[in-house]
């Protein structure tokens, strides 16, 4: 049984096959029966540690859309956040019978451990796991742009040559670490923007390059422009002195967003802090994905429950190139 | 039986010559032939060492009997050619009182597998806010000798001045756990590229080493002796390098996983190989290994730290640090610096056995083998290869980092003041040791 | 033993010409006709088959594809494989008459897959099955309306359709 544990390992011939099913799927939302019958019978268990109501809201629609049964544990009220462990926890769910597990903790590396320590051998989902990964956001991500890009040209493309500004905390942010990973696997030219107290140590060996100021990120005219959610919290901590000041540094503020190309994409993975981190002027604007960034979740979710949940056979590598 | 013959044992790895063993010492050494009554060992093909000597074992005695106790400890420690455990003062009750450590030391005694030297803390309740009764516990039965708050750094520069100056008072050396706590504030491995491919918090090296910085120019400033745990980074090197260059009065320790492992196995995000301080890069471990053989670093201690199952069988964030050592050091000691040509037998000897013995102020060690020497010693065929399994640990706790991994040695014979421990590679009951050291005693 | 060649260019082209008339023959009142190949050589032959009955009576029918293998039954019997486009023409399929195209009929189970997909796009007025080869063996209760070649074969025996547009070559063959 095969999973989707992160993006680092994702080939790009895996990746371009997985975002070509996602259009398959998305042609399957203006049908008269949008539901399809590829996962009947089968259990898909949302497993969420950590609350987030989009996420698990996206991957029960995906999962209902493909005729799964859904089940979902959430921490709050139930025995997970009484401490019962993550072993125990993978116990009961493959007493249940559970095909499927999409899991999202506060500690990065609980899928892997779910899917490599010998507890259960469902497909295991990781719906983001603690500062590590959150690789359908990614893939929803790279989806967005490759369809504003090349519209009904889509299919088969990667990303070379588009060019992708992330910005923000990168140094907590599961979001811009699978973005990464997948967007340079298929081709993108990606730009981080941060502080250097919001970049990982060590950022100087991943595929990227590196800015410390937002408006030299700009100038180069990328094709898309993500900004990232900024804790409040980490004023405290000393990564930036106070919100005033980030977001006249870092922010998409209006002045910084009048000046982008038409064209440009202005992307972010919610929920927003309007006024901090975007400016509402660039939110509610014509070249902002962040509703189509919902809608494509969906499309990505159910092509990773179907390409990991639907055929059978332990040989099988639905998604393909994975390690 | 406590007359034993040993038999064409490479002594320190050099030539090989019989050893004879009558009441708990070395009686002669040589070309021997076989007396009456005597229990002869064939030790053709393998190496004869001291007893070997832990200044870092946690036997977790009183209050965490579910991962060890003194017994299941030194058990562990006789199987890995220990005959000396210095225990950890952070059990429950903390060892940071007379009692407690008199009560570890004598069960030490009682069990009779290794000598248990106890640790005192430094700082009541290695809370780091007040010194611990440190002339007490010296004076005590367990004459403690080495101080640390190990798993805590003593990170108050004051009071560390203190503790050394105090410490000297009572010919102590004050072990230190070097870690400063801010620059590692939810630390999970190794600070670098990986640990921010991985997402999990950074312990980077310079927290070990500011602290490190620090406390030989408050050694040299007080003139006191300082020890330096689990030393694990290239840069914590070059700085006791300086400082001993410098005239100062320190020594330095390094683990046998620091001189194998290396940070790449937490891509797994198995927490067997979570550790404090974590395991670096691969230029680390060979500047580690370097260190070893020049000196620079002068014991190998195995930092013991058993836990339960599920302290590890979670996520890595929640698991507790650290990986069992004792009965896989000498093998992991072979491998990485043996069979790598940095260091002969006869240096393993000294880094394992006499160096540690002299930092813990043991008696007994300085002149390994030698006749007149109390019968402390281990067999190891160096020739023997396994792939480690937990079946070849013998404390109670399985949290051996080496599982599946092909490790070259093994301890065929230990005797503990005269007293077999194990035999044949098998450790000897509770009871066998127990009658045998009674009849050494009193035979 | 080596493949037997069943039918040659020349013998599909006019099988599928034969369907076309069929199709329009069977036609009853004035209805749109949709051909829906299903992947992947259906979608070519239901292509062809279209534009010959364009050349006829052009404007009534289009062409497109329907993908089944969200629908197949063997689905969690077999390694997931990716599934191909649907092309459903603009105007749906709603009171149209819909004419599935299949390069083989053999157990019957692709056609049910198929019936269940149609009718999660619409409701058609009818709904026929054409096929280049009808190779027997089947299932389920399931015939087909028009048939370019009926093959009786062995199960033990392969029957091949390869299309210029997808094999380079033209030709059906059977081999054991």
């Amino acid at each position: 049984m095969r999973h989707l544990l992160s993006t680092r390992d994702l080939e790009r011939a895996s990746a371009i096959r997985l975002l070509d099913v996602a259009e398959d799927m998305a042609q399957t939302a203006d049908r008269a029966v949008r539901t399809l019958p590829a996962l009947r019978d089968k259990t898909v268990v949302n497993l969420f540690f950590e609350d987030s109501t989009r996420t698990r809201l996206s991957f029960e629609a995906a999962a209902k859309r493909l005729s799964a049964n859904v089940i979902t544990f959430s921490a709050k009220g139930s025995s997970v956040s009484k401490g019962e462990s993550l072993k125990d926890t993978a116990q009961t769910l493959l007493a249940m019978g559970a095909d499927a597990i999409v899991v999202r903790h506060h500690d990065s590396g609980a899928a892997h451990r779910l899917a490599n320590a010998g507890w259960i051998d469902a497909a295991i989902i990781n719906a983001g796991d603690g500062t590590h990964e959150h690789p359908t956001q990614a893939l929803l991500d790279a989806f967005t742009i490759r369809q504003r890009r090349f519209g009904a040209d889509a299919r088969g493309r990667g990303l070379d040559g588009v060019r992708v500004a992330i910005v923000g905390d990168i140094l907590h942010s599961r979001v811009a670490r699978s973005n990464v990973w997948l967007l340079h696997a298929l081709g993108a030219d990606v730009h981080l923007v941060a502080p250097r107290t919001l970049l990982p140590h060590g950022i100087d060996t991943w595929p990227v390059a590196v800015h410390e100021h937002l408006d030299e990120a700009l100038a180069l005219a990328p094709d898309a422009v993500m900004m990232l959610r900024i804790q409040s919290e980490r004023m405290r901590d000393a990564f930036f002195p106070s919100a005033r000041e980030y977001g006249r540094e870092w922010g998409l503020t209006a002045e910084r967003f009048a000046a982008l190309g038409p064209d440009t994409m202005v992307m972010h993975p919610g929920p927003m802090n309007r006024g901090l981190e975007i400016s509402s002027v660039a939110a509610d604007s014509s070249g902002s994905t962040v509703l189509a960034q919902v809608t494509n979740g969906v499309f990505i979710r159910m092509a990773v429950l179907y390409l990991l949940v639907a055929g059978s056979g332990s040989d099988a590598d639905p998604i393909g190139g994975q390690g | 039986m406590t007359a034993l013959l040993i038999r064409g044992a490479a002594l320190l790895g050099g030539a090989p010559a019989d050893l004879r063993v009558r009441q708990g010492v070395i009686v002669d050494r040589g070309s021997l032939s076989a007396e009456a009554g005597e229990r002869v060992i064939d030790a053709e093909g393998l190496v004869a060492l001291p007893g070997l000597v832990d200044l870092h074992t946690h036997l977790r005695e009183p209050g965490g009997e579910a991962s060890e106790t003194v017994l299941t400890g030194t058990r562990a420690a006789a199987a890995g050619g220990f005959t000396v455990v210095h225990a950890m003062a952070n059990t429950t009750p903390v060892a940071d009182t007379a009692g407690v450590v008199e009560q570890v030391h004598r069960l030490g005694q009682r069990a009779g597998y290794a000598d248990v030297r106890p640790v005192g803390a430094v700082t009541v309740g290695l809370a780091g806010e007040q010194l611990a009764e440190i002339g007490a516990m010296a004076r005590s039965a367990a004459r403690v000798r080495v101080f640390s708050d190990d798993g805590h750094c003593v990170h108050d520069p004051l009071l560390m001045r203190r503790a050394l100056e105090y410490v000297a008072t009572f010919d102590g050396v004050v072990a230190q756990h070097a870690q400063e706590p801010r620059l590692t504030v939810g630390a999970q491995m190794n600070e670098g590229a990986l640990s921010s491919e991985l997402g999990l918090a950074g312990w980077p090296a310079v927290a070990e080493e500011a602290i490190i910085a620090r406390d030989v120019l408050l050694a040299e400033h007080v003139g006191a002796r300082l020890h330096i745990c689990h030393l694990s980074t290239a840069g914590s090197v070059d700085i006791v390098r300086w400082a001993k260059a410098r005239g100062i009065a320190v020594t330095a320790e390094v683990t046998p996983h620091h001189l194998l492992l290396t940070e790449e196995l937490a891509r797994s995000y198995d927490a067997r190989f979570k550790v404090n301080p974590p395991l670096r890069r691969d230029e680390d471990v060979h500047a580690l290994r370097a260190a070893l053989a020049d000196g620079t670093i002068d014991i190998v201690a195995t930092d013991h730290a058993p836990h339960p199952v599920e302290a590890k069988e979670c996520t890595w964030a929640e698991a507790a640090f650290g990986m069992v050592g004792l009965e896989s050091a000498l093998s992991v000691v072979q491998q990485a610096v043996v069979e790598t040509g940095l260091l002969d037998w006869a240096a393993v000897a000294r880094a394992m056995s006499t160096a540690p013995a002299a930092i813990g102020r043991v008696e007994g060690y300085d002149e390994p083998l030698a006749e007149g020497s109390p019968a402390n010693l281990t067999l190891v065929d160096p020739a023997h290869r396994r792939s480690w399994a937990v079946s070849d640990l013998r404390g109670r706790s399985t949290n051996t980092p080496y599982t599946a991994r092909e490790l070259p040695g093994r301890i065929v014979t230990t005797v503990h003041r005269g007293v077999l421990t194990v035999d044949g590679g098998e450790l000897l009951g509770p009871e066998a040791v127990i009658a045998a050291h009674q009849e050494v005693d009193h035979g | 033993m080596a493949a037997r060649t069943v039918l040659h260019d020349a013998d599909i082209a006019r099988a599928l010409r034969r369907i076309a008339h069929e199709i329009l023959e069977s036609r009853r009142g004035d209805g749109r006709l949709v051909l829906l190949g299903i992947p992947t050589r259906g979608v070519a032959l239901a292509e062809r088959i279209q534009s010959v009955i364009d050349e006829i009576e052009p404007g009534v029918s289009e062409a497109g594809a329907l993908d089944i293998t969200l629908y197949r039954d063997d689905l969690a019997r077999t390694p997931t494989r990716a599934p191909a486009p649907t092309r459903i023409p603009a105007g749906g399929i709603d009171d149209a008459v819909v004419v599935l195209v299949a390069d083989v009929l053999y157990s019957g189970r692709t056609i049910r897959a198929a019936l269940d997909a149609i009718v999660d796009h619409g409701r058609p007025r009818a709904v026929r099955l054409a096929v280049l080869v009808d190779r027997g063996h089947r299932e389920l209760p399931i015939r087909a309306d028009f048939v370019g070649k009926n093959l009786p074969s062995a199960t033990s025996e392969r029957v091949s359709v390869r299309l210029t547009e997808v094999d380079g070559v033209e030709e059906v063959t059977i081999e054991p």
